[in-house]
């Protein structure tokens, strides 16, 4: 399974595409990108509700469509071809986090509504550092009868400002690194919640600012045990964010294959020069390792692989690396007319560099993949 | 064989068919050639070969099976390694009656060893741009000219030889492929020595050298064509034919033989795995050298790893397309120049690891000089089997079906083409 699709993920696959094709088209990228929100709660409720796509990984016990990680790895490979505007990475990882974390109990009363698609829902760790690890993590839970409340600021929080659920790793005042580290779960719309939507660079991909005050949460899972959870969380985010690269690179690569098919300059078509066909070819050298790169991180979470931390990293460096080449590729293909606003190129070299960024860039996963390197 | 020809037979009966043949008739104190002999007859040595000629005709999936069971009970197979697998492919797919009863059971017996009369001083790449000529002697073709890169030229009875018998055709149709006694006066073969000292290659040179008329396969200005089918399988086998072969430790008279043959076959390779870059080699070395600590190495190590793991699970996929037989996608085209990138990292990697003691060669440097033959032996794999920019080439034209530069050499007589000046010896 690490190096093939079934039949029915094929055909998943392929009916994921036509929908996608069909309702986010750039245009609809483009309108989308520039509201508040960035995306439309009804037009997603009902894509999502139609293909079922935050149940696919969520246990049929709990609402779920019972599928793996690779499955849901497939959607995001197409989320990224589509550059489909929709708060789904954001929701998965907080529905990753409770799965992790969670209690039964608490798994049965919070992923049925995510795998309906009647919650959205986020997942806020980083804070104003923009650091990935436990480390990093200062805001600080506090118990008070059977009460807790969170107090501090997360940062880059994927979908923050609209998410009804936040999903939110705190520690105990006082301890540190891996530590005292909890997860807590927070409505949106908490008092004592303040939300600022962050101006971002990729205006596909909106980031929140979420400051804390005495804001009343509930515990996650066992109090001071989210460190595991959260690394696997993490591995799992890797992997995903891997798997949504090499669908956009993939698109970049193709787009621009195509332009230089019909750009015609010194009376040939420029995709005749050899200086664009050896571009060409290591664009596709880069994409297909890194879908290979992908495939394989995707499949190793299902199959609860001991390789897993370092395989995670070496996934997500590789599409990162592939992703923004390709994206450079593709600006310098299209020439002058891949710089302007209007060509749609630019959409995507953005989600390159937002995504080679976000959850750790390729040097931070590099010197993790060799911490965890058993070979 | 009892078996219907009308239907494919199943893996299970053909495991049993292959194991009890075995089972009566294998013996480790026969000699290799003797034990080839009957093994052939039986038409077990080559299985998806046709019936008539030392095969069973069996679909070539099953050679899979058939190895399992020789390795099972340790017997010894037909000859495999270096370029008579070329030339029996060659001559299966485009070779007269005559050809084939003259040379197949000797390439299957390992006692005819042959070479591959391609590549020339004045054309590398564009290997249809051969300048090599035959011309009509009396009734024979004599050749004059120079080949390169011939591996086993030194040893081989035969080559497998590009010519051009016709000047007046644009260059791809005025080529001929000749079968060549390679044991004769007007052949001369000289060692060339490579920037890694080795000389695992040979300079062939013909002055006069005689080719009888049916010996030439096909006919003038079918040469390219059959040609690129020996290219095909070579790009095909590449894996096999240069993998090291390794000796049986098992005792008796046959697996003596087989080593020597073994160590004579894998002469010329033996710097191979260098030239890949033994990435094999990078954890290891950099524990012992202590700079595993080192937050630069570890980048640079961790840039080869993901490249090497990635390449390895591409031509994973590009299998797993075969084996369910799909149609492969992209990802099976792109090995030979992945494994160019590979090879340089590992070589930026293995100087990073080694630090000063990278200046030195041989018994001098780290492993008994694998260190620095790696340096100096990697630049082989993006030039050797098709270059890089050849390899980009294919991958935008074939794969990605853009169109091709302008062509000057095609659409004109060959003799009206500019070329290299012959490289004078």
């Amino acid at each position: 399974m690490r190096f093939s699709f079934t039949p029915e993920q094929e055909e998943f696959r392929s009916s994921l595409r036509r929908a996608l094709e069909a309702r986010s088209p750039t245009k609809e990228v483009r309108r989308l990108m520039a509201t508040d929100q960035g995306f439309e709660r009804d037009g997603w409720q009902k894509l999502n509700q139609e293909l079922g796509l935050t149940a696919i990984h969520i246990p049929e016990a709990y609402g779920g469509g019972g599928f793996g990680q690779a499955d849901l790895a497939i959607v995001l490979e197409e989320m990224g071809r589509g550059l489909l505007c929709a708060p789904f990475l954001s929701t998965v990882l907080a529905a990753n986090a409770i799965l992790n974390a969670g209690t039964e109990e608490q798994k049965s009363a919070l992923l049925p509504a995510i795998a309906s698609g009647e919650k959205t829902a986020a997942l806020a760790f980083s804070e104003d550092d923009g650091r990935n690890d436990a480390e990093g993590v200062a805001m600080t839970a506090t118990q008070s009868g059977a009460a807790w409340r969170l107090e501090g600021t997360k940062s880059f929080v994927l979908d923050g400002h609209t998410a009804d659920l936040i999903v939110v790793l705190a520690r105990r005042p006082g301890s540190q690194g891996e530590d005292g580290l909890s997860f807590f779960t927070v409505d949106g719309n908490s008092p004592g919640l303040e939300r600022k939507r962050l101006k971002t660079m990729d205006e596909t991909r909106k980031l929140a600012r979420l400051t804390f005050n005495s804001v009343e949460a509930r515990l996650l899972g066992e109090a001071g045990a989210a460190a595991a959870p959260f690394a696997r969380t993490l591995q799992q985010a890797a992997v995903l964010l891997a798997n949504e690269m090499v669908g956009g690179a993939e698109r970049l690569r193709e787009d621009a294959l195509a332009y230089t098919k019909m750009r015609m300059q010194f009376g040939r078509s420029i995709a005749s020069f050899q200086t664009t066909k050896n571009k060409a070819a290591d664009m596709l050298v880069d994409v297909e390792l890194a879908k290979s790169a992908a495939y394989y991180a995707a499949a190793a979470l299902d199959e609860g692989d001991d390789d897993l931390p370092a395989i995670a990293s070496l996934a997500k460096a590789c599409a990162a690396e592939a992703y923004l080449q390709t994206a450079i590729h593709a600006v310098q293909m299209h020439g002058g007319i891949g710089f302007t606003w209007d060509n749609d190129t630019h959409l995507w070299f953005k989600r390159a560099k937002s995504s080679e960024i976000l959850f750790g860039d390729a040097n931070q996963h590099r010197e993790l993949m060799m911490q965890h390197w058993k070979h | 064989m009892s078996q219907s020809t009308m239907s494919e037979p199943t893996e299970s009966y053909v495991r049993a068919e292959v194991r009890s043949w075995l089972e009566a008739n294998w013996n480790p104190e026969y000699g290799l050639v003797e034990w080839r002999t009957k093994l052939i007859e039986s038409g077990w040595g080559a299985p998806h070969w046709p019936r008539q000629w030392y095969g069973r005709g069996l679909p070539v999936h099953f050679a899979a099976i058939v190895d399992e069971e020789f390795a099972r009970i340790g017997a010894v197979g037909v000859a495999k390694a270096g370029i008579r697998t070329l030339a029996a492919a060659t001559i299966l797919d485009h070779g007269t009656d005559l050809h084939k009863e003259k040379f197949l059971r000797r390439i299957l017996t390992g006692e005819d060893t042959w070479c591959q009369l391609f590549s020339e001083p004045g054309s590398g790449s564009d290997m249809a741009g051969a300048v090599t000529r035959a011309d009509r002697r009396g009734n024979k073709w004599a050749i004059n000219g120079q080949k390169v890169w011939t591996t086993s030229a030194h040893k081989a009875h035969w080559g497998l030889l590009l010519a051009r018998a016709n000047w007046d055709v644009p260059k791809h149709k005025g080529l001929a492929y000749f079968i060549l006694d390679m044991k004769q006066p007007g052949v001369q073969v000289h060692p060339l020595k490579q920037m890694n000292g080795h000389a695992s290659f040979n300079q062939v040179f013909f002055t006069d050298a005689m080719v009888e008329p049916e010996m030439m396969v096909c006919d003038v200005g079918d040469g390219w064509t059959v040609a690129t089918t020996t290219l095909m399988h070579e790009r095909r086998g590449a894996d096999g034919l240069r993998s090291w072969a390794q000796a049986s430790n098992r005792q008796g008279r046959i697996y003596e033989e087989e080593k020597a043959e073994i160590a004579s076959t894998m002469e010329p390779y033996k710097w191979y795995p260098q030239r890949a870059g033994r990435v094999d080699l990078v954890m290891e070395r950099t524990r012992a050298t202590g700079k595993i600590k080192d937050p630069v190495i570890r980048q640079e190590i961790a840039k080869l790893l993901i490249m090497s793991k990635a390449a390895e699970w591409t031509a994973r996929r590009a299998r797993a397309a075969q084996e369910q037989g799909r149609p492969q996608g992209p990802e099976g085209s792109l090995g030979k120049l992945v494994s160019s990138h590979v090879a340089r990292q590992a070589a930026r990697v293995h100087t990073y690891i080694t630090g000063a003691d990278a200046l030195l060669a041989g018994e001098d440097s780290p492993m008994g000089g694998v260190i620095a033959e790696i340096l100096v032996s990697v630049p082989a794999t993006s030039i050797a089997g098709g270059t890089d920019e050849i390899q980009r080439n294919i991958i935008s034209e074939r794969v990605l079906k853009m169109p091709k530069e302008p062509s000057v050499d095609t659409i004109k007589p060959f003799k009206d083409v500019p070329r290299n000046v012959a490289a004078s010896s």
